[in-house]
């Protein structure tokens, strides 16, 4: 039953995570990682054969609304939160060589 | 009776009155504040300033007649992860360290439009993550009933503020139990609503599917009037419910006459202190002795709810959270050379142990070959723990037990093994799971005077049988 976290799987669950784990966190996290599917896995109990999967409790589907704009111009407010901005744009570090 | 001393209602009854100005009230927390802040550290944030000038311009409007609903002039704190145009909102989180909304929350705008002045943001686990708001980048809060002991989490500032005088009322969000634990942790009263009954425009988000804006408060009263005002079908969140019956201060009753209440054993096993145990069933008693029929029955499904809980909201945290990347807002590290070293280096730098414990947690379990396993089979489960209550609600109008199996643990005792601190939301985080309204409630004290919560669970959108209920017990035990 119990889970074993390797390397591999650590390496490859930063990557979507968009995380840089050091040294000490990954052993962690391998570790943290392990016991608590050990934990999860108690789900397995459980016969959900024909159990649709809930991922809402209410059946409210297909909210629509016009898509109007409500709010006025606020791009100076929003640039005013960025990291670094130039001419009323986000400025990013270099994407492809 | 000083100004502190009255409940959010009363106070602002006595402003309308012309007794107390809506400004000798911000003053009045403000005095508090600067007694206790400093040792308890409740806020994030604090905007004297802007709370006194505000103060004015409300104390204009009910003069003027315009606003004379029952929370006028009331100062209010609220939660770091509600967006408040203008004013900083860190969801106590270095990534957030520098952030300001341009847009406030629905429910803060609700709570505004009201007549609340909002004096300050308070502190919590980052992200909403943890149970003992220990986990904030900013420093912990210290529980105002006893400093060595933690406030609960994850809206610790929120519950200790309200506890401690240094705000009239305030707002929480209530995730897996981070509105009722805290609350009873402080000895206040907390409430989270039947999922979309609160817009949760404007909430920072964890886990989309579980998340609730709901109020921490003096007493009943004060929970009932500050839900009535927040409370709205709002076309900006698709998940917001479209209700009728958001009247809740209609509830206002002694009267549980024939309510029928189910005493779940489950609730009642290994784990639980004595004395929260003992103090909760004598609520049951009270509730019992004013006319509600008692009695026990089992739940079942119980110890599947933690990790249930666990896979769907690590599951939602992580895709919520893929958001804060350094490029619009917030924190960004320095000397990266390109994109990608720049997004995992924020990310790294910018998010504490225990986030970034939960988003690869919720990267594992959405990840190809492992979503069956464990994203879909938690959804399935989350399924019959719905049909649990289903159940139990064909048979009673209300659940009754405790919130959190003991009262507030010491300051540094819980982080150090996570599924043991995840183990203290037993209680709480079905409700979420089931989408239904709770609140939770002072019930007494432990020997070394920390408040023991009771916690009252209705079925979906019966909110006003739990205020019914809460208050006649309330005022029974008066």
């Amino acid at each position: 039953m119990a889970n074993v976290i390797d390397d591999a799987t650590i390496e490859y669950v930063s990557i979507l995570a968009k995380l840089e784990l050091s040294g000490e966190e990954r052993e962690q996290a391998k570790k943290d990682m392990a016991n608590m599917l050990d934990y999860i896995d108690k789900l397995g109990e459980l016969d959900t054969k024909g159990v649709e999967p809930m991922s809402h409790v209410f059946p409210v589907q297909n909210v629509f609304r016009e898509d109007e704009v409500t709010n006025g111009d606020a791009s100076g407010q929003i640039l005013a939160n960025a990291p670094e901005e130039r001419d009323g744009m986000f400025v990013v570090p270099q994407t492809f060589e | 009776m000083e100004i502190l001393d009255h409940t959010a209602v009363e106070l602002s009854e006595k402003i309308k009155r012309g007794e107390i100005r809506a400004a000798e009230a911000v003053e009045a927390v403000f005095a508090r504040i600067d007694e206790t802040e400093e040792q308890l550290h409740c806020y994030v944030t604090l905007e004297r300033e802007k709370a006194l000038e505000r103060a004015a311009s409300v104390q204009a409007k009910i003069d003027a007649g315009e606003l004379d609903g029952p929370l006028a002039g009331v100062p209010f704190a609220v939660k770091d992860n509600l967006c408040t145009r203008g004013t900083l909102t860190t969801c106590s989180s270095r990534i957030l360290e520098n952030f300001v909304p341009t847009f406030s929350a629905e429910a803060v705008e609700r709570l505004e439009a009201a007549g609340a002045v909002i004096i300050g943001k308070t502190n919590m686990d980052e992200f909403a993550m943890g149970s003992t708001t220990e986990t904030s980048y900013f420093g912990v809060t210290r529980n105002p009933r006893n400093t060595d002991h933690v406030p609960g989490g994850s809206s610790g500032g929120s519950a200790a503020a309200v506890a401690a005088g240094e705000c009239f009322a305030a707002l929480g969000s209530d995730t897996g139990g981070s509105i009722r634990q805290p609350a009873s942790y402080c000895g206040v009263v907390g409430m989270k609503p039947t999922y979309g009954t609160v817009s949760r425009y404007g909430l920072i988000a964890y886990g989309s599917s579980l998340d609730q804006i709901g109020p921490l408060t003096k007493d009943v009263r004060d929970c009932a009037a500050v839900l009535e005002a927040i409370a709205s079908h709002d076309p900006k969140d698709s998940t917001s419910m479209k209700r009728e019956d958001t009247d809740f201060t209609s509830a206002l009753a002694e009267d549980v006459q024939g309510m029928r209440i189910g005493v779940p054993r489950d609730y009642f096993g290994e784990g639980l202190q004595p004395e929260v145990r003992d103090a909760v069933l004598a609520a049951a008693e009270t509730l019992r002795d004013r006319g509600a029929v008692v009695e026990e029955f089992d739940l079942s499904l119980v110890e599947y709810a933690v990790p249930t809980y666990y896979t769907i909201a690590a599951a939602e945290a992580s895709s919520n959270l893929e958001r804060f990347d350094g490029i619009k807002y917030g924190y960004r590290a320095a000397g990266a050379q390109s994109l990608h070293p720049m997004y995992k280096k924020t990310r790294s730098e910018g998010f504490g142990a225990e986030v970034k414990r939960r988003i690869m947690l919720g990267s594992f379990v959405l990840s190809s070959g492992y979503y069956d396993a464990y994203y879909l089979k938690a959804l399935r489960v989350k399924a019959l723990i719905k049909k649990a209550f289903d159940e139990a609600f064909a048979k009673y109008d209300l659940i009754l037990g405790p919130v959190a199996p003991s009262t507030a643990p010491k300051l540094g005792e819980s982080l150090s093994d996570p599924i043991k601190m995840y183990l203290g939301d037993i209680y709480t985080i079905s409700v979420n799971l089931a989408g239904l309204p709770a609140i939770s409630l002072p019930c007494g004290t432990d020997k070394e005077g920390l408040p023991v919560g009771l916690q009252l669970i209705g079925d979906c959108f019966q909110e006003k049988k739990l205020i019914r209920a809460a208050y006649t017990y309330e005022q029974g035990v008066k």
